[in-house]
């Protein structure tokens, strides 16, 4: 299982990438190994303002439908819309062409987690 | 003493490969000879004609008969073996309950026939009521709803009329904690309201200060499930509907796990307000594979003048159907209830009566508590403590060895089982929920623990490629269910 350095977790297991005032949200590699083979992702839709902690996506996997909460508060300014034909890209490549969405950060976020961190989070 | 060999039930019976309907070979459909017509058809009638002949594939009635009794026959049914679904009561369906079904006045009976020929049809449909209101300890009920989903449907339907007529048209939100099953919000969602989800607590129970934090002006209702989805009993439940009631919502139960207390406890006494009961597991109807079922709900004072109509009363010696209310919901059915599977679930109630009823709960739960009991040191228990009718346990100590939940519920199959309920609920890794019911005898439950240890064996001796390519044994193997869900072709087209 990988973790990368250069992201921020949350408790839900999800992974935000935050590169200027641009944030991209994914399902860490723990969460869709968890889930299994993924099905189908709902995405949001572009220009929604989503709270911290709000449920902005839906992951369907063979065993589960799960909500997909935002780490960081903000507007969507784009959605991996290839995941709507190949939603497997989800468990292939977690933090790569598996990513949800991007927003622009409007300030709030929730209690984020390093590598590290999440790695102890994961190991309790 | 039975022979070893018979020791699982054994799925290798003489099974047939069967082309689907449209695939056998006959080019028309020669066996079907339908009658002429007497006279011109109007143009009114031809002008809805067919241009084209119809595309029936040409079988013969022998063939068709024994296309799906062969498709029948590939199939695993409470009739066919033990069936321990968690959270769906998969109980044998006494004969019994067939032949009362079946009795001319009832089988062939129409639901628009007039009232005063029908009097007994609707005498046993309002003793049906009556009883199911004196069980639930929620006294009015409506026998409607087709199934359990639309059971839920219907009393949230009630009570948002409820809040809406206090002037509470703010309250739409309704709680629902992360063990539920997945009806429950789906139902809220249907029914205009907004889901908020609650995280259990460490045991696997409501925990009462994230509902306390979630409980507020705009609260409609709490959906729960007692005994919930873990198969334990929300020891707090008193101290829930207080907290919710003093919020200003409503409690709506879901009655999936009533067999757990049938006849020694009453959701009504507990403190819930609505409640539906799944009439096809509790009281023993035929179900799976998507009906029928039926789903009657029971609810207190305060929210029976919302009761679907039509209402059957009792006027003295008579019965009739009360069609208009001016506070009811409306009707949710074409008719009074779906009297097949109503009857039968008064039949098994009549079998047992009112000195007995406790006899189901209390075996449902003597025999999940065997299961776990035998099972415990082998399998991951997550939740310390008695289960009540069903137990939940994990694949962790068998994830060790590369082996999951999806293994083991497969190389159930070849062992002559039906699987267990596989990754449900949702608060544990790899959850197997396992309900027996009170129809099983011990020798069948020991049957099924010596194959669930059997495959505790197999995991710790590394014999893990059997598990990986189970079921090897029956007509299809392991199916492809990610492909199933990502393409699923649901109609057949010509190539």
């Amino acid at each position: 299982m990988t973790i990368p350095a250069d992201l921020k977790y949350t408790k839900d297991h999800e992974w935000v990438r935050i590169e200027g005032d641009i944030a991209t949200f994914g399902i860490s590699d723990h969460a869709q190994e968890a889930l299994g083979d993924i099905v189908f992702v709902e995405l949001p839709e572009i220009g929604r303002t989503i709270d911290a902690g709000e449920a902005y996506a839906v992951v369907e996997s063979v065993k589960a439908v799960s909500d997909v909460y935002a780490p960081v508060a903000g507007e969507v300014i784009e959605v991996n819309e290839e995941l709507e034909g190949e939603p497997e890209k989800v468990n292939s490549d977690a933090y790569g062409a598996g990513w949800i969405a991007k927003v622009k950060m409007s300030g709030e976020t929730l209690e984020l987690m390093s590598d590290d961190e999440y790695t102890t989070f994961l190991e309790e | 003493m039975i022979n070893p060999d018979y020791k699982y039930s054994g799925t290798n019976g003489i099974q047939h490969e069967e082309p689907l309907l449209f695939e056998h070979a006959h080019e028309a459909p020669e066996s079907i000879s339908l009658p002429g017509v007497d006279g011109p058809l109007s143009d009114a009638l031809l002008a809805f004609a067919r241009k084209t002949p119809a595309n029936i594939p040409g079988l013969s009635e022998p063939e068709t008969v024994r296309h799906f009794v062969r498709l029948s026959q590939w199939n695993h049914g409470i009739e066919t073996g033990f069936y321990p679904l968690g959270s769906c009561t998969m109980k044998y369906n006494p004969r019994v309950n067939e032949q009362v079904v079946r009795l001319p006045g009832l089988a062939h009976i129409h639901p628009d026939q007039p009232e005063d020929t029908a009097q007994g049809a609707l005498e046993l449909l309002y003793e049906t009521q009556q009883w199911l209101g004196e069980i639930s300890g929620l006294p009015y009920v409506t026998l409607q709803p087709a199934a359990g989903a639309h059971g839920e449907l219907v009393g949230l339907m009630m009570i948002k009329a409820y809040l809406d007529a206090r002037g509470e048209s703010n309250r739409r939100k309704v709680l629902v904690p992360d063990s539920a099953h997945g009806t429950n919000p789906a139902s809220a969602a249907l029914c205009g309201m907004q889901t908020v989800e609650l995280k259990s607590g460490a045991d696997g129970r409501i925990d009462l200060d994230e509902l306390k934090a979630h409980l507020d002006e705009n609260t409609a209702a709490l959906m729960m499930t007692n005994p919930n989805t873990a198969g334990a009993f929300e020891s707090d439940i008193k101290e829930i509907c207080q907290l919710v009631h003093d919020a200003g919502g409503m409690v709506y139960g879901d009655g999936a796990n009533l067999n757990a207390l049938v006849g020694v406890a009453r959701p009504g006494d507990m403190g819930i307000d609505c409640l539906h009961i799944n009439v096809h597991k509790t009281f023993s109807t035929p179900h799976g594979g998507g009906g029928p079922g039926g789903g009657p709900v029971a609810v207190n004072e305060a929210l029976a003048p919302y009761l679907p109509v039509p209402r059957i009363v009792n006027n003295g010696d008579s019965y009739a159907l009360v069609h208009s209310d001016e506070n009811s919901i409306g009707p949710v059915l074409g008719s009074a209830g779906q009297i097949g599977v109503l009857l039968r679930a008064n039949a098994y109630i009549s079998a047992f009566g009112r000195q007995h009823l406790h006899q189901i709960a209390e075996d449902a739960v003597l025999n999940a508590n065997y299961v776990l009991h035998r099972l415990k040191d082998r399998y991951h228990v997550p939740f310390e403590g008695l289960c009540k009718h069903e137990c939940l346990l994990t694949d962790e100590l068998q994830h060790s060895h590369g082996v999951k939940t999806l293994d083991i519920a497969k190389r159930l199959i070849d062992l002559g089982f039906h699987p267990m309920t596989v990754y449900f609920p949702l608060i544990v890794h790899g959850a197997m929920l396992i309900e027996p019911t009170e129809t099983e005898s011990r020798e069948t439950l020991d049957a099924f623990c010596d194959a669930m240890l059997e495959i505790a064996d197999q995991c710790e001796a590394g014999d893990t490629e059997m598990l990986h390519e189970a079921p090897v044994k029956p007509f299809r193997r392991r199916l492809d269910e990610t492909q199933a869900a990502r393409n699923p072709v649901l109609t057949w087209k010509e190539q």
